[in-house]
């Protein structure tokens, strides 16, 4: 009896064994599927203890206390239920190695390139992606870096055979890294080793406006040669397409919002806000949401309070703002950690199921995806995961279940893999 | 030559004479000696800063001091020079210049592979060690750089090729403008340099760090010291020149506090007293810098206040930044408050004319005008070893001094002349009229107003008719004025006037705008305002210093932090031990050590915290960090071992702060992944405020780090020319260093002489079991090769660190104690 199991362990690993890209996309969901018990969390701010939640062709078609399950049971008891998260800013699926040149395709070269489209270089095999899944992150807009204007982002589901089943949003927005206001002294060039003000600064905003005038005009009228970068430029004075402004201090932030929305652009997102928390008013004023920098890094200046980054995003919540998680300038597998992020927040002092809204309802609003995505909600898109315990914090952090669009998706890597490889080496001896 | 040149020479020949060209033939002219004197009579003279003659006499010859004093007996055949009312000092001396050397440039050029073996034959292997190297070799006199220096109060200063690790030897000038080299030059061979930057001409990679500048150092010494009992059979021109001027003065252009320490613990090695360039941050380890006796070099390029008038601009200015612009304008005075020699340069300054305004502002800090003095004078003499020679005007010195208005350190003196080797310079002409006031300006027909101001040697004029200021010129020179305006119709008067010291009145000739004659008159109202002295008075507030803090930057401690006795009451205790958590649990620590847990316990004269609903562990221990190091990585070679973290400590760092607030107590600050040996580790205890010596554990078991990976082969940037670029090689740079190690031991043990290496003592302790690996290690293979390298030189790697594919190689050979 017992080698018969052996056997079968060594079969089943030989299978994992022959699995060289992602795990293989799941299949649409053909049956409805209740979870019960759990407690959910909506990503609205609230949840709903002792939830049943069920779900059927890939929506969510019932969810409360004491619904009747249907079809299959995933018994929750005692478990969390989340919506999936959201990951925006990343280059995922643009880069596999860093190391590997041939394998980066985030950065492509001009200053003003918003004709550049992530979408279609995104890699729905990479292993980095794989990796977000066991950690809840589901979602994730493909980002061009680099820059001026990077490009044009998408947001895609991370479990697809290709680009094409992977888009949810294509061409969701556009990614404008706005000049620095200060920058270090050039000390080898007989500069002053300090801070200094960016003396090219003026000239550089004046290029980005002169950019988005006449991009602008160019979408009023009509033309016989079509200009790629005006034409991709549309979207974001038409308002179909977000702007994203990736901008730190207050001088920045101001000068971006001012310029920007004078120039005509309809939905801007501020990317970054380090000095956002001095000027929630502005911000609020303008209706303008906040991607905020994630707390697992280091305060940008040697006098900033130890735990500034870790209070930053509760600062802007109390301002008043909506308020998303980002990890831009992180390595991209580090966006597997993006639950903890909000995790610190909730250390910060700032209610859990708000903190969650970091990750979920709230980044769905900034990205214009929440008709479908970001909270848990009948007629919504049924992708969320189960969580032994609270899915913000490392020790409750284990999935169970999770899904995209309904169809449940394996929840192995190359990594589980190895360790399962590993795990029957040292049984066998 | 016609005759005004004769009077010219025959004015020269009376104040300089020719004294050291005797035995030069003449074919101009016949010979003529002038041994005459040149009294300067009536002043009050600094012979040395606290040696002070009113109305005394200075007596010069044949460019040196003949006698001084108040009762001087002078000759028959002496030249006398009233300086009633005068002050004469010893002219400055500044020993870290540049003066007439030719410095070397940082060549352009572009990116390019890195270099990593010496360019030179015949000098030590290290490009960057040139004690051959001779300040004399590419001197040139240069009399503007001369004058700009004469005029700031220089009269003799000591060069040397700024370049390099080893940087040869200076040479001692004095800023004689009349005359030659022969003269000037009072000694080629002055002092020995040394830095810790490499040359900006040499390319040869190592030492990338500073602690690779400090390892180059010790092992030159080691190599000279073998090299100098002739076991060294090639020829090491270098070395050579190290041995020969090892007995001169030796400067190290250490450039901040911390490195003045860590200079200073170079020589203690050798046995050697460097003379320091410091950084004008002394003040913040004034104890630690005491404790060096080094005489030091002291910049006084105080910070300019930073622009904060932007709120923006102000974010992005430190605290630290900002309490050093406040502070470093009292260094000198901590130093001289700790009785420590030191001596001012002009290295760091703009311009010598600033040296004045930046020494003042050292007095309105507290420095006394004497100590100003000494650091200007008698104690850069004596750093050189030269004070029979200059420096201060005792008799038979040389006549370099300075004639002044009044006190050189007030803002109202003039310097009027600055004696170089008894050979006069006129920086400002001394018997100059004050001609400051406000006059009545009768031109044309009209009423002008004429107000003189300004610096008496150097007055500005402005011309008004009515309220209505006229553009003018005006210059006052030799006794001349000359001044024009332009009234409101575009005409012009020019006119210029001699000034004679009975007659207050300007009066002279005057050129009417349309080129007719005439002549005007400037009738004095008023004399000079005594604006200035009110101006005075209110700028004598003391400046206010904020204390220094320790460490001295933002979240510094107001005090040094004191270990005392405290109990923590009530807490839940995480105690690491058999006994685990223990809940509403006291802890008593006295003296630094846990001395009780339990409950209840008496507090004694501890001092109580309570920690009721609170958690308590032992301090968190950091492995592997990379914080607090002012340097990570020695990447000139593929093993580094001769470095040590412990060098570098950076007592400041933010991050020791962070890793507190983190709860992290304890790190062992490792060297990077640059090579496959690296460097030496420090194990830190984070203790915020103290000096980098404090933060080091003494006795702690030895590491160093070793490195696997990538970054060893130098695969993710540009390089291709340092070996090992495969794992293939890393194994045998591993085991080339092992088996030389081993032979080197070998030697050492059999009695017989040998090199002192660094580098090897360091890989002998690992085969000892008396210093543990720390290696850097990513997959399989790399891992289980060093394991096997362990094995064959029978010793155990103590630690893999990041260890990616630890899980794979568990079990694999049992050599390892841990992994990270």
């Amino acid at each position: 009896m017992r080698k018969i199991k052996y056997i079968v362990v060594a079969l089943l690993i030989g299978f994992i064994q022959t699995g060289l890209g992602q795990q293989t996309p799941a299949s649409a969901q053909t049956e409805t599927i209740s979870i019960t018990g759990a407690t959910a969390h909506i990503g609205d701010g609230t949840k709903i203890d002792n939830c049943t939640l069920i779900f059927t062709n890939g929506k969510i078609t019932a969810l409360g206390a004491g619904i009747a399950p249907q079809g299959k049971v995933i018994n929750a008891s005692g478990k969390h239920l989340y919506p999936g998260f959201i990951a925006p800013g990343k280059s995922l699926g643009l880069i596999e190695v860093n190391a590997v040149r041939a394998s980066n395709d985030q950065d492509e070269i001009g200053a003003m390139i918003p004709h550049i489209r992530s979408l279609i270089a995104y890699n729905a095999e990479s292993k980095v992606v794989e990796s977000m899944r066991p950690n809840g992150v589901l979602l994730g807009q493909v980002t061009p870096k680099g820059g001026r204007i990077s490009g044009t982002s998408s947001i895609v589901q991370f479990d697809a055979w290709n680009w094409e089943d992977a888009a949810v949003k294509v061409d969701d927005g556009i990614h404008l890294n706005w000049p620095s206001t200060f920058r270090r002294g050039r000390w080898w060039m007989g500069e002053p080793r300090g801070y200094q003000p960016n003396k090219d600064y003026s000239e550089q905003v004046e290029e980005i406006l002169s950019f988005l005038r006449n991009a602008n005009a160019y979408g009023k009228g009509k033309t016989t040669s079509v200009n790629p970068a005006f034409e991709a430029s549309r979207g974001i004075f038409t308002g179909s397409q977000r702007l994203f402004v990736y901008a730190q201090d207050e001088k920045q932030i101001i000068d971006a919002i001012t310029a920007l929305k004078e120039a005509g652009v309809q939905n801007l997102v501020l990317v970054g806000g380090y000095h956002a928390h001095r000027i929630t008013d502005f911000l609020k004023k303008h209706d303008i949401p906040v991607l905020v920098n994630y707390t697992h890094t280091l305060p940008d200046f040697a006098d900033d309070d130890y735990d500034f980054t870790y209070k930053l995003p509760k600062l802007l919540v109390d301002g008043g703002l909506l308020v998303g998680l980002q990890n831009a300038d992180a390595s991209n597998f580090q966006t597997r950690n993006l639950p903890f992020y909000a995790g610190q927040v909730v250390g910060q002092g700032l209610e859990k199921e708000k903190a969650l809204q970091l990750i979920s309802g709230n980044t769905a609003k900034i990205l214009g995806i929440d008709d479908l995505y970001g909270t848990l909600a009948v007629g919504k898109s049924a992708t969320l995961f189960v969580s032994e315990g609270d899915a913000l914090d490392m020790r409750g952090n284990q999935l169970s279940n999770a899904f995209i669009d309904g169809r449940e998706l394996s929840l192995e890597t190359h990594q589980t893999e190895l360790w399962k490889r590993y795990m029957g080496k040292y049984s066998q001896n | 030559m016609n005759w005004r040149l004769l009077v010219l020479a025959a004015f020269w020949l009376c104040t300089t004479p020719l004294f050291s060209q005797d035995y030069f033939p003449e074919n101009d002219g016949v010979k003529a000696k002038n041994n005459n004197y040149t009294a300067l009579i009536n002043a009050k003279i600094y012979v040395t800063p606290t040696q002070i003659i009113e109305k005394g006499t200075l007596l010069i010859k044949d460019g040196k001091v003949a006698a001084v004093g108040t009762a001087v007996n002078i000759p028959q055949n002496t030249v006398q020079v009233d300086l009633k009312g005068k002050n004469i000092y010893p002219s400055f001396i500044d020993v870290y210049s540049t003066f007439g050397v030719e410095q070397p440039k940082r060549p352009s050029r572009g990116r390019r592979s890195p270099q990593y073996d010496p360019t030179r034959e015949g000098f030590y292997w290290n490009d960057h060690i040139m004690a051959e190297a001779n300040a004399i070799t590419k001197f040139k006199y240069d009399d503007k750089s001369a004058k700009a220096l004469r005029e700031a109060g220089f009269g003799v200063v000591n060069s040397h090729i700024q370049d390099g690790i080893a940087r040869g030897t200076g040479v001692l000038i004095a800023l004689k403008s009349e005359g030659n080299d022969a003269e000037r030059i009072l000694d080629d061979n002055s002092s020995q340099y040394f830095s810790f930057d490499k040359s900006v001409i040499k390319s040869q990679s190592y030492p990338t760090s500073l602690m690779g500048s400090m390892a180059l150092l010790r092992q030159m010494y080691h190599d000279a010291s073998w090299y100098q009992k002739g076991n060294i059979d090639t020829k090491d021109r270098s070395l050579e020149a190290l041995l020969a001027n090892s007995g001169l003065v030796q400067i190290f252009a250490a450039g901040n506090a911390g490195n003045v320490l860590r200079a200073d613990k170079i020589g203690d090695t050798f046995g050697m007293q460097y003379a320091i360039l410091g950084g004008g941050n002394e003040f913040e380890i004034i104890n630690e810098i005491k404790a060096t006796n080094a005489k030091l070099i002291i910049p006084i390029n105080f910070p300019d206040a930073m622009d904060v008038s932007d709120p923006y601009q102000a974010d992005y200015v430190t605290l630290k930044d900002m309490r050093f612009w406040n502070q470093a304008p009292s260094n000198p005075k901590v130093l001289a408050d700790n009785d420590i020699s030191f001596s001012f340069t002009l290295h760091e300054l703009k311009s010598p004319a600033t040296l004045k305004e930046k020494v003042m502002k050292a007095i309105e800090y507290g420095l006394s005008e004497s100590k100003a003095l000494e650091a200007l004078t008698s104690r850069p003499a004596s750093l050189l070893g030269k004070a029979n020679s200059i420096g201060s005007l005792q008799t038979g010195r040389y006549a370099n001094f300075l004639i002044t208005s009044g006190n050189i350190f007030d803002k109202e003196t003039t310097l009027y002349e600055n004696w170089v080797q008894g050979e006069k310079n006129i920086v400002n002409a001394m018997d100059q009229k004050d001609i400051r006031g406000t006059y009545n300006l009768s031109v044309g027909g009209n009423m002008y107003a004429l107000a003189i101001t300004g610096e008496p040697s150097k007055p500005k004029a402005e011309v008004k008719l009515d309220t209505v200021k006229l553009t003018s010129t005006f210059k006052y020179d030799s006794d001349w004025i000359t001044l024009s305006f332009n009234t409101a119709e575009a005409e012009t008067y020019r006119m210029t006037a001699k000034v004679t010291s009975g007659e207050d009145n300007l009066k002279g000739r005057l050129l009417l705008p349309d080129g007719g004659d005439g002549s005007f008159t400037a009738s004095r109202t008023e004399g000079p305002s005594d604006k200035s002295k009110d101006e005075k008075d209110t700028a004598a507030e003391a400046p206010n210093v904020m204390p220094v803090t320790f460490p001295n930057v933002g979240y510094g401690y107001p005090q040094k932090q004191v270990a005392q006795d405290m109990l923590f009451k009530n807490a839940t205790v995480w105690t690491g031990e058999a006994t685990g958590v223990l809940e509403n649990t006291d802890v008593l620590v006295k003296s630094g050590k846990i001395s009780k847990i339990g409950k209840d316990l008496n507090a004694g004269n501890a001092k109580v915290i309570d920690a009721t609903g609170k958690h308590l562990t032992a301090g968190i221990i950091d492995e592997h960090s990379h914080i607090a190091g002012l340097a990570i990585n020695e990447a000139g070679q593929n093993s580094s071992a001769e470095v040590k973290m412990t060098d570098v400590v950076d007592s400041e760092d933010i991050d020791l702060y962070r890793n507190l607030a983190g709860g992290v107590t304890t790190v062992q600050l490792l060297h990077g992944s640059a090579n496959p040996i690296g460097g030496r580790s420090a194990i830190l205890r984070l203790k915020w405020g103290e000096p980098a010596e404090k933060l080091i554990f003494e006795n702690s078991p030895k590491f160093i780090k070793f490195a696997l990976g990538e970054n060893v082969k130098q695969s993710n940037w540009e390089s291709y020319s340092r070996f090992p670029q495969t794992r293939m090689g890393v194994e045998q740079v591993f085991v080339n260093y092992f088996q030389r190690a081993k032979e080197y031991e070998a030697l050492k043990k059999s009695g017989k002489a040998y090199r002192y290496d660094e580098e090897m003592e360091v890989l002998v302790e690992i085969l000892n079991g008396e210093r543990y690996i720390s290696c850097h290690s990513y997959v399989q293979s790399e891992i289980n090769m060093l394991m096997k390298v362990a094995d064959k030189f029978d010793f155990k790697v103590n630690t893999f660190t990041h260890i990616l594919e630890g899980y794979k190689v568990y079990g694999q050979s049992g050599c390892y104690r841990s992994y990270q």
